[in-house]
């Protein structure tokens, strides 16, 4: 099954599902509960407080400087546990795949899986494979879902958010999309841009272990930290006023999005995330997130207010006042 | 309706020109400034070289905000 | 890095102070580039200025200033089977009478955006069998670009190439906004980019016919805050002229290539600018030894007129006569996500800016403001 392509066959349940199980996906990220290949997984979690979540990937291009659908896929699910204060443990995979699809980058995209879910110290424990026609889908879709263990002591909630926190940023912005918009408008970006994909939840293990006032995490992904802040400010009945000369940005980045004018904080990251937290404990958490690899460029990009409820307003470079809104859909290049 | 950047140029072929901003390359059309040089910065709109960027004045400018700025 | 830009809060901070000294009463500025329009609020500089200034928003932004018919006739074009529609993405979301170009390529209809005109040369390259149309909209900056593309399509040979020409003149609409009597403006910002162009001369009318303080301006937040102190001088002063703040582009005869260019493809014709009516003069058609290039000439289609009655206020915004806050719509029938007229579409349209970026002075009550 090195070369191939994948047949309607292969999601019809006989032969040939069984072989691209057997040939393709267990030797990738097999494991002792997966390879029981029983309808469901049978697991043990911690103690009562569960954390789960879902997402679905349907990126294009499927392989990127820094990463694959696969990645963006464990990380995703991994990330969306962490930022609701638990330790991922076990996901689920469900593939969508196209008739035609090389059979070649699914392998490149289960191994991918294996990787990053082994750095995570996640366990893939089910899983779902069906095959489309030719036409009615688009390569891969990809679903993974997770449950992960809430991590005692913490409450990681909007409703927390209060007045006079910080809001700190764990590095630098727009990797991932600009990364992805690689050869778009025939643009050429230097290899020194790689997607950020990374799964978050060792460094949100350390942060909620030293600091477990931490009032809410979150990470900007779809919609960037606009999105992301304006969701929170509208959440927690509060306002958020950003410092525009702390928010990193790569040079490179900045360069595409002044040449295609799009503004950073719109653009998607996945493996950056934001932390609300009382100022008397800021130094605290960031001299542990600089000691991590993930966090090493974390600062205070803003502060929670009472003013201005709802909205996010950002101090510019001259020292005037924008606002930074909720995005309607994605950026696309202007000339104006 | 002027959305534009400055990148300087690092290659040239005829009318074509390979500019570089922060690390990333566009091919941009020289057909507007064929008299443009390797080495010299550019304003780029919408795929073309469109001026000369004056690299003396754009000191001049800042030193005169901050000879203003001395002043205050 | 931390200390350019200790710098320029310290540099912004003195030109405040003088702009303060300087106007002694109110005075209203024009800005007349959408670009200008989105700089200004992204820097928060109406925050910044004394009260005694205010800015207001002219007719700049090209998108904003396309009339219905045009849409109209665009999103017919793209209907069609054998076109392929090439367009700047800020066109998207223009509502034309019925419908946008948005919604007709969500229904099918091909449209791509490119970043560079030259990009829809290669799309006709490559799909021979289609009718290629680009939309050639923008001012002095971009009409070049358009110009240069019709060229290069000429050298090429290329028979499946078109554009649909929507171009429009600053100058013309200047002088339209100084006759009529009910718009009151103390002076002009210059588009820095038009002029990189055209050069100072076409804009010389200002001070000399008008008695208009006028400077021509880049678009950093301290070029901006540079010209409004220009600016400030000149009113402070009692004269007029016209003054380059960014001379690192600006030459004083502009970029004559791209205006022979333009000589070369386009020739002057009326045009009618979205809430002001027609001007005479103020766009560019292609002329007749282009002519096999222009989709209207060689490509002609018949689009079904449609008169929509709004209670839009686009036209008073545009020539600065009203606040966008003033329009009954704005922020409630008419929001970017739904948008009644094209101020409120583009992104750098005055209600857009002014919505998406705040309407000028913030309540963060306590702190620095």
């Amino acid at each position: 099954m090195e070369q191939g392509t994948i047949k309607m066959e292969h999601g019809s349940g006989g032969k040939l599902s069984k072989a691209l199980m057997e040939e393709v996906i267990l030797p990738a990220y097999g494991n002792p509960v997966l390879n029981e290949m029983h309808d469901g997984a049978s697991v043990s979690t911690a103690g009562n407080k569960v954390a789960f979540t879902t997402d679905s990937y349907v990126v294009k291009p499927l392989f990127f400087a820094g990463g694959n659908i696969g990645k963006l896929a464990v990380c995703g699910t991994v990330n969306d546990l962490a930022m609701t204060g638990s330790v991922p443990r076990y996901l689920s995979v469900g593939m969508i795949l196209e008739e035609g699809f090389p059979i070649a980058d699914l392998r490149r995209i289960v191994e991918t899986m294996c990787q990053t879910a082994k750095e995570a110290g996640v366990m893939i424990v089910t899983g779902d494979t069906k095959v489309v026609n030719k036409g009615a889908g688009d390569g891969i879709y990809i679903n993974t879902a997770g449950i992960g263990d809430i991590i005692e002591g913490t409450n990681i909630s909007p409703k927390r958010v209060q007045p006079g926190q910080d809001v700190i940023l764990s590095g630098y912005i727009g990797d991932h999309a600009t990364a992805i918009m690689a050869g778009r408008h025939e643009l050429v970006l230097p290899t020194s841009i790689q997607s950020d994909c990374a799964p978050l939840n060792g460094l949100v293990k350390e942060m909620l272990t030293a600091v477990p006032q931490i009032a809410v995490l979150r990470d900007p992904t779809r919609g960037g930290v606009a999105a992301t802040l304006n969701e929170i400010a509208e959440q927690s009945g509060t306002g958020i006023l950003l410092e525009e000369d702390t928010i990193p940005v790569r040079p490179e980045v900045d360069a595409v999005c002044e040449i295609l004018g799009f503004d950073p904080l719109y653009l998607a990251n996945e493996g950056k995330l934001l932390a609300f937290v009382d100022a008397k404990y800021s130094g605290k958490l960031l001299e542990i997130m600089h000691k991590h690899e993930f966090g090493k460029d974390a600062r205070i990009i803003g502060k929670v207010t009472a003013d201005a409820v709802g909205q996010v307003g950002m101090r510019t470079s001259i020292g005037g006042i924008r606002i930074v809104d909720m995005p309607i859909g994605g950026q696309i290049p202007r000339i104006c | 309706m002027c959305l534009a950047v400055p990148a300087k140029i690092i290659d040239k072929k005829d009318q074509l020109a390979v500019v570089e901003l922060s690390g990333v390359r566009r091919d941009v059309s020289l057909l507007l400034l064929p008299e443009a040089e390797v080495g010299d910065f550019v304003l780029i709109h919408a795929g073309f070289a469109m001026q000369i960027i004056d690299q003396e004045e754009a000191e001049k400018t800042n030193e005169l905000l901050k000879e203003m700025n001395g002043l205050a | 890095m931390l200390e350019a830009k200790q710098d320029t809060k310290k540099i912004a901070s003195f030109l405040l102070q003088e702009i303060d000294r300087l106007i002694t009463k109110p005075v209203r500025l024009m800005e007349v580039c959408g670009t200008h329009t989105v700089a200004i609020f992204r820097a928060g500089i109406r925050q910044v200025l004394p009260t005694q200034v205010e800015l207001v928003s002219g007719p700049g932004c090209p998108v904003c200033v396309t009339a219905d018919e045009y849409m109209d006739m665009a999103i017919a074009y793209a209907k069609r089977q054998d076109v392929i529609l090439a367009t700047f993405g800020d066109m998207l979301k223009v509502p034309g009478s019925t419908s946008s170009l948005g919604e007709a390529k969500a229904n099918g209809a091909d449209i791509r955006i490119v970043y560079s005109p030259l990009e829809s040369l290669e799309i006709a390259a490559n799909h021979p069998d289609k009718n290629v149309i680009f939309l050639a909209v923008g001012f002095e900056t971009t009409a070049p670009t358009a110009a240069a593309t019709v060229l290069s399509a000429a050298e090429k040979k290329l028979k499946n190439f078109f554009v649909l020409s929507a171009h429009k003149l600053v100058p013309p609409a200047l002088k339209t906004l100084l006759v009529d009597p009910e718009v009151k403006v103390d002076g002009f910002i210059l588009p820095g980019h038009v002029c990189a162009i055209t050069g100072e001369e076409p804009f010389q009318f200002l001070p000399e016919q008008y008695h208009m303080p006028a400077v021509v301006a880049g678009f950093e937040p301290l070029d901006i805050l540079q010209t409004v102190y220009l600016l400030a001088k000149q009113i402070h002063d009692g004269r007029t002229s016209v003054e380059n703040e960014y001379k690192r582009i600006v030459k004083k005869n502009g970029n004559p290539v791209a205006r022979q260019m333009l000589a070369e493809v386009y020739e002057p014709a009326d045009a009618i600018w979205r809430g002001i009516g027609l001007i005479p003069n103020s766009g560019l058609r292609v002329n007749e030894r282009y002519q096999s290039f222009d989709a209207q000439v060689a490509l002609p289609i018949e689009v079904e007129k449609t008169v929509k009655q709004t209670a839009c206020r686009c036209g008073q915004v545009l020539r600065g006569l009203i606040k966008p806050t003033e329009c009954r719509l704005f922020g409630k029938a008419c929001l970017p996500e739904h948008p009644v007229g094209a101020c409120m579409v583009s992104v750098e349209g005055s209600c857009a800016a002014w919505y998406k970026y705040g309407s000028g002075r913030y309540q963060y009550g306590t702190g620095n403001n």
